[in-house]
């Protein structure tokens, strides 16, 4: 008991030393960071795009599980796709799928320069050509499907 | 010598389903998420989806529509995950259950494909 109030004291008084060590600027970042500015959150919008990417990845193989267990399965899965909850994530999900699209197709223009006569093409007409196969290859699904 | 980066595999996957994800999934999304169930076209009978589902080339285009989608999602939502909420130390974790999540999607959207009656 002695001792350890004994060590307790010569502890209290010794001073405590820090090693000299320059400090990091590193500034503190809040969660919260990409609320602050539209850029900000555009960009981590179009991230959280690839969540419903895979949401619609998820609804197509339940459609395809459905496709397998049998007509009873499917038209089960096609009436519970009309309640408004199921009805509510796939508008929300359908506006981020288009979003991804949009973002997806601008991009192009940065990741590819093309030159034509030894000037930069503008960025629209880099971007124009997916918009445009986006509608072809949709409509060939959708007639594909509804034929 | 230095360890060699996965990144650039995953990154070709992250590219590759994100052009998929662009040019395919709103039209799929918009048919069976938002116009059948709405009543907004006349919605395609169990015989004729299936019929359409069982051929070939149509399995093997289902199959790329389920894979490279959710690899995409895998990278790109790891990232999110870092730098949205910080979460670095979590670092395996993450890896783990995006690309596991997209590998047995993979999997499963390839047996259901295979077995398709």
């Amino acid at each position: 008991m002695a001792t350890q109030e004994l060590r307790q004291a010569t502890a209290n008084s010794i001073p405590s030393y820090t090693e000299f060590h320059p400090r990091w600027y590193r500034p503190h970042v809040s969660v919260y960071w990409w609320l602050g500015q539209r850029q900000y959150l555009k960009f981590i919008l179009r991230e959280l795009s690839s969540v419903f990417v895979a949401a619609s990845v998820v609804l197509l193989i339940l459609e395809l599980r459905a496709l397998k267990q049998g007509p009873e399965a499917f038209a089960l899965l096609q009436h519970r796709l009309q309640s408004p909850l199921a009805l509510a994530l796939t508008t929300i999900s359908f506006f981020f799928v288009v979003f991804h699209s949009i973002t997806w197709f601008n991009l192009t223009p940065a990741a590819m320069v093309v030159r034509l006569r030894g000037k930069r093409m503008p960025d629209f007409l880099i971007a124009a050509p997916n918009y445009a196969i986006w509608l072809v290859v949709s409509a060939l699904v959708a007639w594909l499907i509804l034929r | 010598m230095a360890k060699q980066s996965n990144e650039a595999f995953f990154w070709t996957l992250f590219s590759a389903g994100g052009v998929v994800a662009a040019i395919l999934i709103p039209v799929h999304l918009l048919l069976f998420g938002l116009a059948f169930p709405l009543g907004w076209v006349q919605a395609p009978s169990y015989g004729h989806l299936l019929s359409l589902a069982k051929l070939p080339l149509v399995r093997l285009y289902l199959f790329v529509l389920c894979a490279l989608p959710l690899f995409h999602w895998a990278h790109r939502f790891r990232y999110t995950l870092y730098d949205g909420l910080q979460v670095k130390h979590l670092n395996e974790v993450i890896f783990t259950l995006c690309y596991g999540g997209a590998i047995a999607g993979t999997v499963y959207a390839g047996y259901l494909l295979w077995n398709l009656a």
